[in-house]
C-alpha cells in the first residue's frame, strides 16, 4: 500500500483548500525555476527515467512524446491539456482541478518550458463549470504572484496559460478533435499524419497532454524520475490515481502505486465489492472503452498498462466499474453501446451506423429476442468497425461488446434459449 | 422565456467578459472564441439560443452563420429551446446506473414531468436523460444548471427538486455527507 509520504495528490479530496498559499504550504511552486535553469533536456531527461505513461488512457511514454516537439524557437509550439474528461468511469482530474490546480498549473510551466511553448490551453469539459471557476481562480493568483505570465517564476521564461471551456462532446477528448473545437469548429477527429507535433492547434506543433500526466510532473522533477519509477514494475511504473465505481460499499478516488492487485485495491480502499468477493460477477479495469474482465481473472489480475493488456483488458483512465452478481451484464453494456452511439461524431459511417447498429442488437439480446446467429452477426459488424475509422471511437465502442462475449456468451446463450423455451 | 431575442447584444458585463474571451486565442484567431461566447449569449439569454442570438454571435466574430449553427448544434450543452429556470439533468450511463440512476430518473418523473424536456406544470423544470457527467465515484448524480447533486437515492432526489421548488438553497456536491470522492469509513 503506497505510504502517505509517497502521494502525489495529499490534497486529492480538498481537505485543505486549493489556494496558491495552502499549495505552498503542501510544496507546490517550492523553486521552480530551479527546474527550468538545468534545461529542457533535463526536465524530458528526467522524465524518461520516471518511465512516466500518459495518464489519460493510451498510455503512451511522456517524456518519449515531448521529444517529438520540434526545437526551433522561431515555432509557436503550444502544450494542451485535456482536461476533457467524459470517459464513464472516471473522474480523477475533476478532483486534482477542483483541489490541486495549482499541482497542474505548475506542471504546465515546465512541460511548456521543456517543450517549447509560450503558450498553454486547458480544455476542461463544459459539464465542469465549477471546476473551471476554481481553476481560473488559482490561474488568476498565478498570475498576481508572477508564477505565470512574462518572466514566469522568475525563469526568465514567458508563459500564459488559458482555459477553454467545452460543451458536452465526448469526441472532443479525442486529441485532434478537442484541437479542432479549441478552434471554433464542431469536434471532427483528424486524418493523422500529420500528427499534433508536427501539425496542431493553428497548424503549429502542439503536445496534448491528460490533466493526470501534467499534474505529476513538478513532484517527479523535484524529487527524481528514479523515484517516480521505483513504484510498479518496469514499465508500468509511479503512483496512480484510481477512480472506483460500481458495486462497491464505498465508492471513491484513491492514490495507489500503480500495479497494485485489483482485489487489494478494492478490499483496502472502496469497503470490498457488496456482498463480498464472492458476489462479484466483472469488472472493467480502466473505464468504459476497455473490455470486462469476470471474476476469475478479478481475483488475481495486477492493475497495470501490460498486466491488464495480457489479459485482453487495458488500464485506460484507471477507473474501475464493479459489477456484482445482481448485474444483468447485457444491459450494463448495452448502456456503453447507447453511449458510443449517443457520441459517435458521425464523421465516419462505419462508427456512425455501427454505433446505433450495435446498440439495437444488444437492445435485442436484452429482451431475450435474439439467437446464437444474431451474436454471430454482432461480433462480426464490431470487426467490421474496429479499426475502419478515423479515431479510436469506433475501436472504444467494439471492444466492451467483444469482451461481454468472450466470457459470458455461454451464459447469455443458455437465458436466450431459456427464454425461446418458455 | 426571454421575448429579447429580435434584437439580442451583449449586455455591458458581458461585452467586457467577451472582450476578455478574445484576448484568450490569436487575433487571427477569432473562431476559436466561438464556444466561450456561446455559452456567454447562453446564460443571458435564459440558457437557449435563438436563431438570432446565433447570428448576433457570428456576426461577434465575423464567420457565417453556418458555422456557428454547425457548432450549436454539434454540442450537447448549447440548447435551441427554452428548458425552464432549472434544467436537470440525469446521468443513465453505466456506473451511474449501477448505483440506481432509475430511481433519479422515477424522481424527476413523478417531480417535473413524465417526459424528459417538457416544461413541467410552472413552466420552472424541465429533465433530460444526460451520458456520463464525470463523477462516477459519487454515483448516482444529476446536474442541476450549474451544479452537481451527488450520491443520490430516490428520496434525496426529490428532497432537492421539493427544495429548488419551495424557492430555497440547498447544498451543492454529495448529499450523504461524505466530502468529495472520499471513501465513506
Amino acid at each position: 500500500m503506497l505510504k502517505e509520504k509517497d502521494k502525489i495528490f495529499t490534497n486529492l479530496f480538498g481537505d485543505e483548500t486549493y489556494s496558491l498559499k495552502s499549495a505552498q504550504k503542501r510544496g507546490d511552486w517550492n523553486n521552480t525555476k530551479s527546474f527550468i535553469k538545468k534545461g529542457r533536456d533535463w526536465i524530458i531527461d528526467e522524465m524518461k527515467k520516471s518511465e512516466l505513461r500518459g495518464r489519460g488512457g493510451a498510455g503512451f511514454p511522456t517524456g518519449l512524446k515531448w521529444s517529438f516537439m520540434p526545437k526551433d524557437p522561431a515555432l509557436n509550439n503550444y502544450l494542451v491539456v485535456n482536461a476533457d474528461e467524459s470517459e464513464p468511469g472516471t473522474c480523477k482530474d475533476r478532483d486534482m482541478i477542483r483541489n490541486e490546480p495549482h499541482k497542474l498549473i505548475e506542471g504546465c510551466l515546465l512541460a511548456s518550458f521543456a517543450m517549447n511553448a509560450h503558450t498553454c490551453y486547458i480544455y476542461i469539459r463544459g459539464e465542469y463549470f465549477n471546476e473551471a471557476v476554481v481553476l481560473q481562480n488559482a490561474i488568476d493568483e498565478a498570475y498576481e504572484a508572477g508564477l505565470v505570465g512574462k518572466n514566469a517564476a522568475n525563469s526568465g521564461w514567458d508563459f500564459d496559460i488559458y482555459i477553454h471551456r467545452g460543451a458536452g462532446a465526448y469526441i472532443c477528448g479525442e486529441e485532434t478533435a478537442l484541437l479542432e473545437s479549441l478552434e471554433g469548429k464542431k469536434g471532427f477527429p483528424r486524418l493523422k499524419p500529420p500528427f499534433p507535433a508536427n501539425k496542431g492547434l493553428y497548424g503549429s506543433p502542439t503536445t496534448v497532454n491528460n490533466v493526470e500526466t501534467i499534474a505529476v510532473v513538478p513532484t517527479i522533477l523535484r524529487r527524481g524520475g528514479e523515484w517516480f519509477s521505483s513504484f510498479g514494475r518496469e514499465k508500468n511504473t509511479g503512483t496512480k490515481v484510481f477512480c472506483i465505481s460500481g458495486h462497491v460499499n464505498n465508492p471513491c478516488n484513491i492514490e495507489e502505486e500503480m500495479g497494485i492487485p485489483l482485489r487489494e485495491l478494492i478490499e483496502k480502499h472502496a469497503g470490498g465489492v457488496i456482498g463480498g468477493w464472492d458476489n462479484l460477477k466483472a469488472i472493467i479495469p480502466g473505464g468504459s472503452s476497455v473490455p470486462l474482465i469476470p471474476k476469475n481473472i478479478c481475483d488475481s489480475v495486477l492493475m497495470d498498462f501490460d498486466s491488464l493488456t495480457e489479459v485482453k483488458s487495458g488500464l485506460g483512465t484507471a477507473a474501475v466499474i464493479v459489477m456484482d452478481k445482481s448485474t444483468d451484464l447485457v444491459k450494463a453494456i448495452s448502456k456503453l453501446s447507447h453511449f458510443y452511439k449517443h457520441e459517435s461524431c458521425g464523421q465516419c459511417t462505419p462508427c456512425r451506423e455501427g454505433t446505433g447498429w450495435l446498440w439495437r442488437m444488444m437492445e435485442k439480446i436484452g429482451e431475450g429476442n435474439a439467437t446464437s446467429t444474431d451474436i454471430d452477426k454482432l461480433l462480426d459488424v464490431t470487426k467490421q468497425i474496429e479499426g475502419h475509422t478515423i479515431c479510436a471511437l469506433g475501436d472504444a465502442a467494439a471492444w466492451p461488446i467483444q469482451g461481454l462475449f468472450r466470457h459470458f456468451r455461454e451464459e447469455i446463450e443458455e437465458s436466450l434459449t431459456k427464454i425461446r423455451a418458455a | 422565456m426571454s421575448n429579447l431575442n429580435d434584437n439580442f447584444s451583449f449586455n455591458e458585463t458581458n461585452e467586457r467578459e467577451a472582450e476578455k474571451i478574445l484576448a484568450k486565442y490569436p487575433t487571427d484567431r477569432k473562431q476559436s472564441a466561438i464556444m466561450p461566447l456561446l455559452d456567454l449569449a447562453q446564460r443571458q439569454n435564459d440558457n437557449w439560443l435563438s436563431r438570432d442570438v446565433v447570428e448576433y454571435v457570428a456576426n461577434f466574430i465575423e464567420i457565417p452563420f453556418i458555422k456557428a449553427w454547425e457548432v450549436v448544434t454539434f454540442y450537447s450543452m448549447y440548447y435551441t429551446k427554452y428548458n425552464g429556470k432549472y434544467l436537470v439533468q440525469v446521468c443513465g450511463t453505466t456506473p451511474c446506473w449501477l448505483r440506481g440512476s432509475d430511481q433519479v430518473a422515477k424522481a424527476c418523473k413523478e417531480m417535473i414531468s413524465p417526459d424528459q424536456n417538457t416544461l413541467s406544470k410552472d413552466g420552472l423544470f424541465s429533465w433530460m436523460q444526460v451520458e456520463c457527467l464525470g463523477a462516477c465515484v459519487n454515483a448516482p448524480l444529476v446536474q442541476i444548471n450549474d451544479d452537481y447533486y451527488e450520491d443520490l437515492t430516490y428520496d434525496t432526489t426529490k428532497n432537492i427538486l421539493q427544495t429548488l421548488m419551495d424557492g430555497k438553497e440547498i447544498k451543492v456536491g454529495s448529499q450523504n455527507g461524505r466530502t468529495s470522492s472520499k471513501a465513506v469509513s
